[in-house]
Order: structure tokens, then C-alpha cells, then sequence
């Protein structure tokens, strides 16, 4: 308990920088990664085949080397100075936009194809296919998976410790400096990652009552 | 597929569907021709960068980084299925002091974040007089744990999701709770699952390279060694493109797999699940770690 409550600034700095990182880079994945799975379902075959060259790609690298590509290789091309919580930022949004797309696209081919032939048959156009019949139901199927990528994000945040980011993973770091055990230190850590967890967890599970399929 | 949403093109969707298509290109070709442009302007390509990989030596030394990430990815891989295989039963038990503990234990490795795992095992063992934790040991620990965890999951769900009758039959011909489960029940949950199984394989290999922040001296690790070379005029970009390729090739082998295992799985004799329910689990259970 001292160890936690003599170094709560760091503490509480590390959970705070990882909290921003998680929920700047949610958003951006939510943006990309709609774009990525709407580009995955769409019409032409061109948009299909950049989706799925992406999220291949993209999920068949490991996030410590996108990372590691961004924080050391980044500041070579000259692009002017960006800081590493940016920089990890960039790395952590680009790799959870692929798992965002893979939800998006799954969420869509869970609306039974009857669902869209008969908006057609009544005469609604795409635009209100879409918004009216196709997306409401996509939106329900699509929240539970959702927050289980939101969960990975969060666990993923750690990550941006090995490269210069003052964040929850790092603490440890910083506090061997003061001479606290190692040990102590990161099972607050671990303690504090379990809660946050299951928050999201219990907020997932709320959403997925709140919104239920009713089929 | 998804080509349920919209109606088949007529000539002007199909005009339009055309530019599209264009746009889409142009805006990639760009961005592509951007990225290269850049890696150009700032001498990313000039030979200098790239003597490096003119040595046999370094290519020995890729080599053995390779040996070891697959090798941590074996025996990690092996020995999480072998916990989830163990957790799985014991989760699945009548018995509540079984059943509970082994719960919260699923729970428990399944929220904390593997890289914590393996610092624990790496930062904070040490100090108490462990003294077997070399790198290597802290990140198939940490990788054995949590997926190890998520795969006991991904058994139980295989196992309910199968009909009910095939449990009573079982228990009806007279076999035991063991047999049932070893005979029965396990050998199509884990059929059904296997592209499942696999796919959580990839995570394993992909978090191998969070090793690389424990210091274990794998491919990421070698590839910020000769990135720092000075008298090579720090190739961080060429080690990182090559190392990179060389991990993505490692899982596109064995993504390659398991799209086989499905595909191939799906053509066979009726298996009590749909492929259909084992892609969304893949979905569900692939929201894990790097």
C-alpha cells in the first residue's frame, strides 16, 4: 500500500497518459476503421481489394513493430517533430482500425440478406437501405465485438512503454528509480489494468442488454 | 458475402462504380508515392543504408533471431494450448471450488495486459530469489498465461455450442464424464474451433515481439541492433522494412493455415457447428493483444 500511496503522482500520470492514449486512438481507429470496413462492403471492387490488402496487412504485423517503425523510424523521414505519445497514437489507431473493420464488415453480413432484397422490393433507395434497415440492425450485432477490440486497445496502450512513453506500463521504470520493488509496483499495475477491464467489460455488457437483437 | 446490400449495377451505377474505382486508386497511388518519396528525399535508399545486409554474418544473425521467435512461438503456443485444454475442463466442472477459482483465473490472465505479465515475471521476480527467469522465460510465461486463458474460452465455447444430444448420447451408451468429454465432446469443439485455435496461434506468434521490451533477444531486438549502427549510417528504416517483412511473411504462413483449415473444414463431412458461428468467434476472441 505505501508503495502505491508514497508515488501516487506517478501513478496516477502513468494511468492518466495511458486513459488519453486509449480513448485518442479509439477514435481515430472508430474513423479509419469505418471507412476501411464501409470500403470491405462496397460496390466496387477496387475499394474491396485496398480494404482487404489493409487489414491483411495490417493485422499480420505485430503492434510492437508498427510502433517500434514509428518511434525510431518516423524522426528519419524529416516530417517534422512529433512527439512519441503522438507517434504511438499514430501506430496504436492503425492497428485497432483493422479489428474496428473486421467488426464493421462482420456486422453488416449479420443482417440477413432478406432484410435488404425486401427494403428493396418496397422501393426504398441504397441511401435508405442503409439508414433505415441495414445499419440500425448492423449497429446492435456490432456492439459487443466492439468493446472486446476496445478492450484489446486498452491492454494494447502498454505497449507504448518500451518506446518512450510515460504511460501505466512504464511506472515500473520510473519507480525502481526510488528504490520501490519491482514486483509491488507492477501488480498495482496489473490490479489497476483488471479494473479498468472490467469497467469496460460491465459497460459492454450494459450496452449489449440495452440494445439486444430482438429477432 | 455482402453483395446482398446493394442491387446488381446497372449502367450508371456501373459509370459510377468505374470512377470510384479510379479515385480509389489515385488516392492509394498517392499515398504509396508520398511514403517512397519521403524514404528517398531523407537517402533512405542510397547503398550506404543497405550495406548492412550485404553480410553473411547479419543474415546468420537474422537467422538465429528467427529460430528464436519461432522457438518462443512453439513452445508458448504448445504449452497455452495445453493450460486452455486443462483450464477448459476445470472451467466446465460441476464442482464450485473446481469451477470458481478456475473462472477467476480465466478472468484474471484475460485482463491484464501480457506485456505486464511478462514484466512481472522479468522485473519482479528476480528480487525475491527466483533466479531461472531469463528473458526467453518471462515471455513464454507471460504468452503461455494469457493465451493459454483466452483459449480455455475459445474450448468452452466449442464444447456448448454442440448439441445438447450429443452429450446425453454419450452419457446414454454408458461411457463416463471422461469419456464423454475425451471422446466425445472435445474431439468436435476442437474441430469446430480450429480455425479459431489457429488464428489465436498468429496472436501468439505476433506477441512474441513484445519480448523485444523485455529485452529478449529476438528478430525486433537484433533489428534496433543494427538500426543503431553508426558506421552503417543508422538503417533503422531498412532493418525495419526488412525485419518487418520477414515477421509478417511468418504469420501470412500461418493466417495462410488457418484460412486453409477453414475452408477445408467447412467442405468436409457436417460438423455439428457452422462455420458461420466459428468466424464470428474469431471475431469475439481475435480482439486480443498484438
Amino acid at each position: 500500500m505505501d508503495t502505491l500511496l508514497n508515488n501516487l503522482d506517478l501513478f496516477v500520470g502513468g494511468f492518466k497518459t495511458t486513459l488519453f492514449l486509449f480513448v485518442v486512438s479509439a477514435f481515430f481507429a472508430l474513423i479509419i476503421g469505418s471507412v476501411v470496413g464501409a470500403m470491405r462492403v462496397s460496390p466496387v471492387p477496387v475499394m474491396r481489394a485496398v480494404g482487404t490488402v489493409y487489414v491483411n496487412l495490417i493485422r499480420n504485423t505485430p503492434l510492437t513493430l508498427l510502433m517500434f517503425f514509428f518511434a525510431f523510424g518516423y524522426p528519419k523521414l524529416d516530417l517534422g517533430n512529433v512527439s512519441y505519445p503522438t507517434l504511438a497514437i499514430f501506430g496504436l489507431s492503425i492497428y485497432t482500425a483493422t479489428y474496428v473493420a473486421e467488426v464493421v464488415r462482420s456486422g453488416f453480413n449479420t443482417v440477413p440478406k432478406g432484410q435488404a432484397e425486401a427494403a428493396r422490393a418496397i422501393g426504398l433507395p441504397f441511401s435508405q437501405t442503409m439508414s433505415l434497415v441495414i445499419m440500425p440492425q448492423a449497429f446492435r450485432a456490432v456492439i459487443p465485438p466492439m468493446m472486446s477490440v476496445f478492450i484489446a486497445l486498452l491492454k494494447n496502450t502498454t505497449i507504448a512503454a518500451g518506446f518512450s512513453v510515460a504511460e501505466a506500463g512504464a511506472i515500473r521504470a520510473n519507480l525502481s528509480e526510488r528504490g520501490e520493488p519491482a514486483l509491488v509496483v507492477l501488480l498495482w499495475v496489473a490490479l489497476f489494468f483488471v479494473i479498468l477491464v472490467a469497467l469496460l467489460s460491465l459497460l459492454q455488457r450494459y450496452l449489449e442488454n440495452r440494445w439486444r437483437v430482438l429477432r | 458475402m455482402s453483395d446482398t446490400l446493394y442491387d446488381v449495377p446497372g449502367p450508371r451505377a456501373k459509370a459510377r462504380n468505374r470512377v470510384l474505382g479510379i479515385i480509389t486508386i489515385l488516392v492509394v497511388a498517392a499515398i504509396l508515392a508520398f511514403i517512397i518519396y519521403r524514404f528517398a528525399e531523407s537517402g533512405q535508399f542510397s547503398a550506404a543504408k543497405w550495406q548492412i545486409f550485404t553480410f553473411p554474418l547479419v543474415w546468420q544473425n537474422v537467422g538465429i533471431a528467427t529460430l528464436a521467435t519461432l522457438g518462443a512461438f512453439a513452445l508458448a503456443g504448445l504449452l497455452s494450448l495445453v493450460l486452455g485444454l486443462i483450464l477448459s475442463v476445470g472451467r466446465m466442472s460441476e464442482h464450485k471450488w473446481v469451477s470458481i477459482p478456475v473462472t477467476l483465473f480465466i478472468e484474471l490472465f484475460r485482463a491484464i495486459p501480457v506485456l505486464i505479465l511478462m514484466m512481472i515475471m522479468y522485473y519482479g521476480l528476480p528480487p525475491l530469489g527466483v533466479d531461472f527467469v531469463t528473458p526467453f522465460v518471462a515471455v513464454v510465461t507471460g504468452l503461455t498465461l494469457y493465451n493459454g486463458s483466452v483459449l480455455a474460452e475459445v474450448f468452452r465455447s466449442g464444447v456448448e455450442s454442440l448439441p445438447t444430444g450429443q452429450k446425453e448420447a454419450a452419457y446414454a451408451i454408458g461411457l463416463r464424464k471422461s469419456g464423454v468429454m475425451a471422446l466425445i465432446l472435445y474431439p468436435q469443439a476442437i474441430r469446430a474451433m480450429m480455425p479459431v485455435i489457429i488464428s489465436q496461434l498468429v496472436v501468439v506468434l505476433k506477441d512474441t515481439a513484445l519480448g523485444f521490451i523485455v529485452t529478449f533477444h529476438e528478430l525486433l531486438y537484433l533489428a534496433k541492433f543494427y538500426g543503431s549502427q553508426f558506421t552503417y549510417d543508422a538503417p533503422i528504416i531498412p532493418t525495419t522494412l526488412v525485419f518487418g517483412t520477414i515477421y509478417i511473411i511468418l504469420c501470412l504462413i500461418l493466417s495462410g493455415v488457418a484460412k486453409w483449415v477453414e475452408v477445408r473444414s467447412r467442405r468436409g463431412p457436417g460438423s455439428a457447428i457452422s462455420a458461420e458461428v466459428a468466424r464470428t468467434r474469431i471475431v469475439a476472441a481475435d480482439g486480443s493483444a498484438a
